[in-house]
């Protein structure tokens, strides 16, 4: 904060609380410390229940202020949280010892009753979290501080996703009707809905839903503070411009996202600096291979994309170096896999087809189109980072090998509304972005390869309907596998067939960019979590 | 009279009745709400379940009449992102809105007609060309332009004004929100309140101009002149008065398209009203408060419409007399 603004901020405060006739001389010497963090982002906080919306950005937030057994560190290793530590019996017996002394911030003590209510509340009906808990596992309490869960099948990715199951106070939750979660199909939502009780470092000062929030320290935290914030406000700012002006204006001090064309200007000014690092969701294409023709395309009685020498040509007609420089402006991380780098630890072993638009063609002719076809794509145009400019990248790519893509790019409503389930899986070629929520391969391999049927059941969003048993054969096995290395060795198994098969096009990692004032430290974690936790104001 | 403004009332309700129709048609191609409700991991049974539950399979008849049905009794359902009953949420934001939306068109009335007199007294000078020239602009360039020129120019480049939002805001008795009353507020309304008001306030000084020359060029200016009245007596006590009714008129129905396209301006500075609200809930699909927000508007300019035609009677007698004659 530059002198003139603190200034300026001390004398808005000190009026307002001389109109609360309050000891002045000793208010100013304490907000004289005062660091405020105000920060904007480009979507909305809504709804405070943890376990109504299953989204990074709102589960980041909250993550503020409530806390889960497990913790995520700045590199994403699972650390202890409200569990001090914890131990596997045997495959279907895991034993989580709590961490003592913890209050909740209404004072209440967090004990093993929380835990089993936040584990029952979060299988609830109405939850959006039901995949953080085995639905059949078993809980119970020991002592005050001990929880047993009792699993079915044997599962060593159970605390994977815990980071952001946050932990409830049962009393609270009994006392303010939020016994069961906030749910979109709510018509009179409990107060959960606007409150939070949580034990994490800070608390909810006050919340208009997309207007601005206020969280500050929470003074009994357990933990020892990393920050040196007094307050946070947050305010979500929707245009990309005005956000990227408050920036410069001084009026915010921390934004996300940046646009990567905005980030020389927010480089160029002496009190900004953007903040870029890979994150962890993948961009991919996918081919549709359930149906038997193509309803887009020119070639009628059969679909071309069930070919795999199809699928390589397009593969290889995609310029991936171009991609980045030009599209993405250096600001992009290609990948072999359908899984970020970080998160596979045999992913080196792996290396993209080489761009060869020659090879291209002859992969074409070889499987009998040789003077190419038309297919439609579809392709969200607000959704992931110049997720439009992309799919233009590829439409003039693959024009050079004969196939004629009709682009078809819409808001992301309209675009999930048309190519998910309910939508009837209908596109023929799309563009699509995933993280996996358990920063595991298994989620990858089932939610976005698994064979599925006509209403998605079983790999949901393998919008394209590839299939391949083997790879559902090795995610039946991969699911229940303790040992690592052994786990690890049939991951690498699904993604050669995968690779060989080519049963999508991985593309790359978009790159985080967040801007901030120079004066602001803040860890910045490849999941975009925004961890006040870890911010300080120099 | 009141025959004439029953028809009137009839042909107001049929107007809303239609504008909420064409609203729910357009609502089956803004998305699937369901989307934004939850997270990717959800499976599609849930989803459909959802779908269920929130009445989306029902055809589109159905859905609209029950919207029908609550909103006479000034239910609006709740918002699907904000788990809000939409009443509230518009209501919390509609002081932002018309705060912004009156202190644009006090902007326009008290710029735009001084300008307008001073353009038509003085219509060769170099100050007049230079007004004329600004009007141009104001008329020629679209709002969120020059939102940006303004945030870029005065917030990021001088650092005036502050670039967003509404500043400290103050809670009178727990139904209005109002920033006038803070240093804050104040200061984050000029940059919001100049760029939705130029528009207006060009129209504005284009037409007292206009209506000056008109009046001035009159006998009854020129016996004011003869009788020997001041300057400022003849301009202002006699030409300005005479060129007001169509200046009010103009502003009075421009007031409800100030309050309509705000949305542009409340999007470029993030002022947190109404028409950002809207703007928020087409990117998400919250179909309950697209509809509740067009039915308000359609409200708006249905009843500004209907108060000119019923003053209008009142001031001309040719038109009641022409309704009788029918």
């Amino acid at each position: 904060m530059s002198i003139g603004q603190s200034f300026r901020g001390l004398r808005a405060r000190s009026r307002k609380l001389a109109l609360a006739a309050a000891g002045a001389g000793l208010l100013l010497g304490s907000t004289a410390h005062a660091e405020t963090l105000r920060f904007a982002f480009q979507g909305t906080l809504n709804a405070l229940d943890p376990y109504s919306l299953n989204e990074t950005f709102t589960l980041g937030m909250l993550g503020n202020v409530y806390e889960g057994l497990t913790k995520r560190d700045k590199d994403l290793k699972i650390v202890p949280g409200l569990a001090e530590s914890w131990e596997v019996v045997d495959p279907l017996t895991w034993r989580f010892n709590l961490r003592k002394g913890v209050k909740f911030a209404n004072g209440n003590d967090f004990t093993a009753d929380d835990v089993i209510f936040s584990a029952e509340r979060v299988r609830a009906e109405t939850s959006d979290l039901k995949t953080r808990i085995p639905a059949d596992s078993q809980w119970t309490k020991i002592d005050d501080h001990t929880v047993e869960v009792k699993l079915t099948s044997p599962n060593p990715i159970l605390h994977y996703e815990w980071d952001t199951w946050y932990i409830f106070d049962k009393e609270w939750a009994e006392a303010e009707g939020a016994v069961s979660p906030v749910s979109a199909r709510d018509t009179n939502p409990g107060p959960a809905a606007f409150k939070a009780n949580g034990t994490g470092p800070f608390v909810i000062d006050s919340h208009e839903p997309g207007v601005k929030t206020i969280f500050k320290p929470n003074e009994s935290w357990w933990g020892e503070p990393e920050h040196n914030l007094t307050e946070v406000v947050f305010t979500p700012i929707a245009a990309d411009g005005t956000r990227v002006a408050a920036l410069l204006a001084g009026d915010v001090d921390l934004v996300d996202p940046v646009p990567v064309q905005d980030i020389p200007r927010v480089n160029s000014d002496p009190n900004t600096e953007a903040l870029t690092g890979p994150e962890l969701r993948v961009i991919h294409l996918g081919f549709n291979q359930f149906r038997d023709e193509l309803p887009t395309s020119d070639i009628k009685g059969k679909n071309p994309f069930r070919d795999v020498n199809v699928r390589k040509a397009i593969y290889q007609a995609i310029d991936m170096e171009a991609i980045k420089e030009r599209v993405m402006r250096g600001l992009s991380t290609p990948v072999p896999l359908l899984i970020a780098n970080e998160l596979f630890s045999g992913s080196g072993e792996f290396k993209r087809l080489p761009y060869d638009p020659d090879a291209a063609k002859q992969l074409l002719a070889d499987a009998g189109y040789a003077d190419g076809f038309s297919v439609g794509m579809d392709c969200p145009n607000d959704r992931y980072v110049n997720d439009e400019a992309i799919c233009q990248a590829v439409v003039s790519m693959l024009a050079r090998i004969g196939v004629t893509v009709n682009l078809n790019a819409q808001p992301k409503a309209q675009y999930f509304a048309k190519v998910l389930a309910p939508g009837g899986y209908d596109t023929d070629f799309y563009l699509l972005g995933w993280t996996p929520g358990s920063f595991d391969s298994w989620n990858v391999i089932t939610n976005l390869v698994g064979c599925r049927d006509e209403t998605g059941k079983g790999g949901p969003f393998n919008l394209g309907g590839y299939c391949s048993e083997e790879v559902d054969a090795l995610a039946a096995k991969i699911v229940g596998e303790i040992d690592p290395e052994k786990r690890d060795a049939l991951i690498k198994e699904a993604y050669t067939i995968m690779t060989n098969e080519v049963s999508h096009i991985p593309l790359h990692q978009q790159s985080l960019v967040w801007g901030k004032r120079k004066n602001i430290d803040i860890v910045q974690r490849p999941d975009n979590q925004v961890l006040f936790y870890w911010a300080t104001v120099n | 009279m009141i025959a004439f403004a029953i028809r009137r009332f009839m042909q107001a309700l049929g107007v809303m009745l239609v504008v909420a129709l064409i609203s729910f048609l357009m609502f089956r191609f803004v998305g699937d709400p369901v989307n934004q409700l939850v997270g990717v991991d959800t499976s599609p049974a849930e989803r459909e379940a959802l779908r269920q539950a929130l009445g989306l399979n029902d055809p589109v008849m159905i859905q609209f009449s029950r919207f029908i049905v609550k909103a006479v009794q000034m239910d609006f359902g709740i918002s699907y992102q904000f788990k809000q009953p939409v009443a509230a949420l518009i209501a919390s934001r509609l002081p932002a809105t018309l705060e912004l939306s009156f202190v644009s068109a006090l902007f326009a009335l008290a710029v735009g007609v001084p300008m307008g007199v001073y353009t038509g007294l003085y219509r060769n000078t170099l100050l007049a060309r230079g007004f004329l020239a600004i009007s141009l602009i104001g008329v020629s360039l679209p709002t969120f332009l020059i939102g940006i020129l303004l945030i870029f120019v005065v917030s990021v480049h001088l650092g005036w004004l502050p670039s967003f939002g509404r500043g400290e805001t103050v809670n009178l008795g727990g139904v209005w929100t109002t920033g006038l009353l803070t240093k804050s507020g104040l200061l984050s309304l000029i940059l919001p309140a100049i760029t939705l008001g130029l528009f207006q306030m060009t129209l504005i000084m284009r037409l007292v101009r206009g209506e000056m020359l008109e009046v001035l060029r009159t006998d009854y200016i020129k016996f004011a002149r003869a009788r020997g009245l001041s300057r400022r007596a003849v301009n202002f006590g006699h030409a300005l008065k005479n060129t007001l009714v169509p200046v009010i008129t103009i502003t009075g129905l421009q007031l409800g398209s100030i309050i309509a396209f705000a949305i542009i301006t409340e999007t470029v500075f993030q002022w947190p009203g109404m028409g950002l609200l809207f703007l928020q809930a087409v990117q998400n699909v919250d179909i309950p408060i697209m509809a509740a927000y067009l039915l308000l508007i359609a409200f708006l300019f249905v009843t500004i419409n209907f108060i000119v035609d019923l003053l209008y009677v009142a001031v001309d007698p040719r038109i009641r007399l022409g309704e009788a004659r029918r």
